[in-house]
């Protein structure tokens, strides 16, 4: 193998698992070291950098920082990374004084933002504070699309959202064009803004058309987001005494939960599919299987059952989940089928793009499934002044995956309007700094605890079951944040190796505890990973390879398990393993040089 | 200072037929200097064990004073250990042995506590030939003492001190092969390849196996005109041999070109696969051994490899003609037959 080329910053950016994994790149073991320090508000000020919600964030994340953490192939459970991230949130000070200045002098470009959900939200949080003037239009009374409408405030109150869409809106540079919904894309571009943001989402819930279906619009059958929405502005309070929710991803969750907490004696989630290909996040499943919700996996709905004008139950047939000869799994029918009474159905079935506000004719051009055109890495159409990011870019994703197009729609813009080529994508900035402070001395706390991770712990559920707007998690105490805190890796002080440095006297090796360190005969990469003292099969790990030593071997390390402990650089009599601690910051709008 | 290393370990580390893996055989974490070259033959101890799959509870470990003393508290934390007085290991690993001869004896020493303080009980665990193996960490100076020349330091090797050696060195391996040693290597503890399987044959073999380790004190011998740092070693190290050891059960299966190979069958049924890398030499000649250590030193270099073995190697036991039974495992009756027996042995005596 060839040497491993350090100065490739994607390098020790894969180490860092977590960092890696989220979308935006948040430097997670960084603030999560400054919580163990107890200086919430600087950990909460490198997330809102990053991911500007953090409070939203570290209650609703997606989190796919937590199934990459390397302590999770370490032992059973990974760092409760987005538990963190509220802790920050719940006992920061002030943040007023950090955020950065919005100019009142501006620099005479006007972007449009349609919707008002986190994408569009944080193109506004990057551009207003380089003297752009931001429209953001949304036709809800208040901001923050999805994060307000879907999301229920037993999981997210609404206090948060306001705090945090606050340091956006309210704070100038953004003109917030509430109950203004745009109906054409066409009257936006006539307005001579300098660029455009679409942020709308997948607005559109999926229906359900089956035998029984009520045309009359009883709204004994809702969409679920649509239902939803209506909760979380009020429009709807009450429900049935009997309730089925369909659908077996998050929003069928948050139905389910909301439906009980409205007063409903009986809800029953029916999933098409067996449990375990249920798409909601298993936290989520696992909260509504605490509140006492039913799911039964392999029911089919066929009719929805009618008598007398009113809905009193749904047809399914069960089914058998069969995997075919290709590994495609079928859902093959039984022959049996079974009735569940209700008085309301909530469809929860997937949700889709909707863009019949844009004309097909104003150079904004459609591909597949009748999705606009937008490229990957700039997020702009195949208008040069549309951009596109979040939901509505490339289909449903999550908050964090937002946040990230938003960053980069609004680099684009601002490199567009600066005469830049926006294809031509900004090096991240990297720095690597020895963590030695002594002989055996580190900067940050190396000595690997083996606590397991510990549960948030939850209201109480009696009463929780009664309020809707009751948040449920409570969030870690300050101790139990430590305690967490401590459990991660510092998989961003990377291990450094030194060739010219190095005697082969084997200390590294003989005192890693997870064995990832070999001196051994260059090979190909294959060859090379089954040749170290334990083999390398974690293929999407990296093995680092050093250049060829005096004996004409190589160092090779295996990240995979490697535990950060710092012990190959303390029991190296010549300094050739240090611990550096790599930093690595996605270039935002006006970083790029 | 890390006084411990985290509980963690590879979750693919392998087992071996106990169902242990090498955390298994571990001990404490080391106070040596990091980079001592002790350090490595303690992990070379360690992987022999867990490749044999020698129950812990049933090696004892024995040293005398000094950094390669200290180092049986870094492995095989779950085994017997006893940390005699300076020199006089092998004293006490000889009464331990005739105690009890069910138990793996492993001495550790150093070249003062061998060659200085303890020479005179070291030539007499050799010949003796008490079943052990005997591990001589041979630094070539005085580490816990700050860096004194020992009595193995070449003459003209320069230590951290600044001056030239003047005496003559002894050469542990030509002592040991001309007081009648059963086994004897000489190895480098930079070199784990050559190392664990001359650990492992040692361990195969009945009788006294003599190890001597060269392991370079990175505090205070690793200079550049030292003869026993790092450098130094890997430039002018020679092997007699390749050693690869394969245990009982397995099959052979590496394959050697003929004359260049030689399989040996050790006392417990094992066999030492050697490939020569030296012709002249003859593994079963005590008198080719020395000639040929003699040999690459008059060259200016450093033979390492396995460099003598006697298979009809008889321990002290059978010489003696011992019970095999533990004493501890003995009654009263057995250790003490009465005045009957005593008056039959007397009356043979007459």
């Amino acid at each position: 193998m060839k040497p491993t080329n350090e100065n490739n910053p994607e390098y020790y950016h894969k180490v860092v698992d977590c960092q890696y994994a989220c979308p935006s790149h948040t430097p997670v073991p960084e603030y999560i070291r400054l919580i163990a320090a107890g200086r919430y508000t600087d950990a909460y000020m490198i997330n809102w950098e990053s991911n500007v919600f953090p409070g939203i964030l570290g209650r609703t994340c997606d989190r796919p920082c937590e199934p990459a953490c390397r302590r999770g192939r370490i032992e059973e459970k990974p760092v409760a990374i987005c538990r963190l991230k509220r802790v920050c949130a719940d006992n920061k000070d002030s943040i007023e004084d950090r955020l950065p200045e919005i100019p009142s002098k501006k620099n005479g470009y006007r972007i449009a933002l349609i919707g008002g959900g986190p994408a569009s939200l944080t193109v506004a949080r990057d551009l207003a504070p380089l003297g752009y003037e931001c429209d953001l239009y949304d036709e809800h009374a208040k901001a923050g699309g999805f994060m307000r409408s879907q999301i229920p405030s037993f999981r997210l109150p609404e206090e948060v959202i306001d705090e945090e869409l606050g340091y956006i809106l309210n704070r100038g540079g953004v003109n917030h064009m509430a109950n203004t919904r745009v109906e054409s894309l066409k009257e936006i571009l006539d307005q001579s803004y300098d660029a455009i943001f679409v942020g709308t989402g997948a607005p559109q819930g999926r229906n359900l058309m089956l035998p029984g279906y009520d045309d009359e619009k009883t709204n004994a059958i809702r969409i679920g987001i649509e239902w939803l929405a209506d909760i979380a502005f009020e429009h709807v309070t009450t429900i049935g005494k009997k309730v089925i929710v369909l659908g077996g991803g998050n929003t069928a969750m948050d139905c389910c939960r909301t439906a009980i907490r409205l007063g409903t004696e009986e809800v029953n989630v029916l999933i098409r599919s067996p449990l375990h290909d249920m798409k909601a996040s298993p936290w989520e499943v696992d909260d509504a299987r605490v509140e006492g919700i039913p799911m039964h996996e392999n029911h089919n709905p066929k009719a929805y059952v009618v008598e007398g004008g009113k809905l009193v139950g749904m047809l399914f047939e069960i089914v058998d989940s069969v995997e075919d000869e290709d590994g495609k799994v079928k859902l093959v029918p039984t022959g049996k089928e079974v009735v569940f009474e209700c008085d309301n159905i909530l469809l929860a079935i997937g949700q889709e793009n909707a863009f019949p506000w844009i004309e097909r004719d104003i150079g904004v051009d459609f591909g597949e499934w009748d999705m606009p055109i937008v490229d990957r890495a700039t997020f702009r159409s195949t208008h040069p002044k549309v951009f596109f990011g979040g939901d509505a870019a490339f289909g449903p994703e999550n908050i964090i995956t937002a946040v990230a197009h938003g960053h980069q729609a609004a680099l684009s813009i601002d490199m567009v309007l600066s005469g830049q080529d926006p294809a031509n994508r900004p090096e991240p900035g990297t720095n690597l700094i020895s963590q030695k402070m002594g002989i055996h001395d580190w900067s940050y706390a190396s000595l690997v605890t083996e606590d397991r991770r510990y549960v948030v712990p939850h209201a109480n559920l009696a009463m929780s079951l009664k309020n809707r707007k009751m948040e449920v998690e409570l969030g870690f105490d300050v101790q139990t944040a430590f305690d967490e805190a401590q459990r991660c890796l510092n998989c961003d002080v990377q291990t450094v190796f030194t060739t010219e440095k190095c005697i082969e006297c084997d200390a590294c090796v003989d005192i890693c505890p997870v064995d990832c360190l070999t001196f051994t005969d260059n090979d190909e990469e294959a060859a090379l990973r089954r040749k170290l003292i334990v083999p390398a099969l974690n293929l999407s790990q990296d093995i680092y390879v050093s250049t060829t030593l005096p004996t004409q071997r190589v160092m090779v390390k295996d990240e995979d398990v490697c535990l950060h402990c710092g012990l190959c650089a303390e029991r190296c009599p010549t300094a050739a393993w240090d611990m550096q601690k790599f930093d690595y910051t996605v270039t935002k709008a006006g970083q790029q040089s | 200072m890390s006084y411990s290393v985290p509980g963690f370990r590879h979750p693919n580390l392998p087992q071996n037929e106990l169902g242990y893996t090498t955390k298994d055989y571990e001990g404490r974490v080391s106070t040596l200097c990091a980079g001592c070259g002790h350090d490595s033959i303690s992990a070379a101890i360690i992987d022999a064990c867990f490749e044999m799959s020698i129950p812990p509870h049933r090696v004892a470990k024995l040293s005398g004073i000094g950094c390669s003393s200290k180092t049986p508290t870094y492995f095989l934390g779950n085994s017997h250990g006893f940390n005699s007085v300076h020199g006089r290991m092998p004293a006490v690993a000889t009464g331990a042995n005739m105690a009890n001869r069910n138990l793996l004896y492993i001495g550790v020493s150093g070249d003062g506590d061998t060659a200085s303080i303890g020479m005179g009980q070291f030539v007499h665990v050799v010949r003796r030939n008490v079943n052990m193996i005997y591990i001589c960490e041979n630094n070539g100076v005085y580490g816990l003492t700050k860096g004194q020349d020992s009595a193995t330091t070449d003459i003209g090797s320069v230590s951290k001190k600044g001056e030239p050696n003047a005496l003559e060195p002894i050469d542990l391996c030509s002592v040991a092969l001309q007081l009648g040693a059963t086994f004897v290597a000489n190895s480098f503890s930079g070199d784990k390849s050559q190392l664990v399987p001359i650990i492992q044959a040692a361990i195969a073999h009945k009788g006294f196996a003599f190890i001597n380790v060269i392991s370079p004190c990175v505090t205070f011998n690793n200079s550049p005109n030292s003869t026993k740092s790092y450098d130094y070693i890997r430039q002018h190290m020679a092997s007699s041999n390749a050693v690869d050891f394969v245990p009982p059960e397995e099959e052979i299966t590496t394959d050697y070109a003929p004359g260049t190979s030689e399989v040996v069958t050790m006392h417990d049924g094992s066999v030492i696969h050697l490939q020569k890398l030296d012709e002249k030499h003859d593994l079963h000649s005590r008198r080719s051994a020395l000639t040929l250590i003699n040999d690459y030193k008059a060259e200016g270099k450093v033979l390492t490899g396995l460099l003598f073995v006697d298979l009809d190697s008889q321990e002290i036991h059978e010489t003696m003609n011992t019970t095999a039974t533990p004493l501890r495992n003995l009654t009263e009756t057995e250790l003490c037959p009465g005045s009957e027996q005593l008056e039959k042995i007397n009356e043979i005596l007459r």
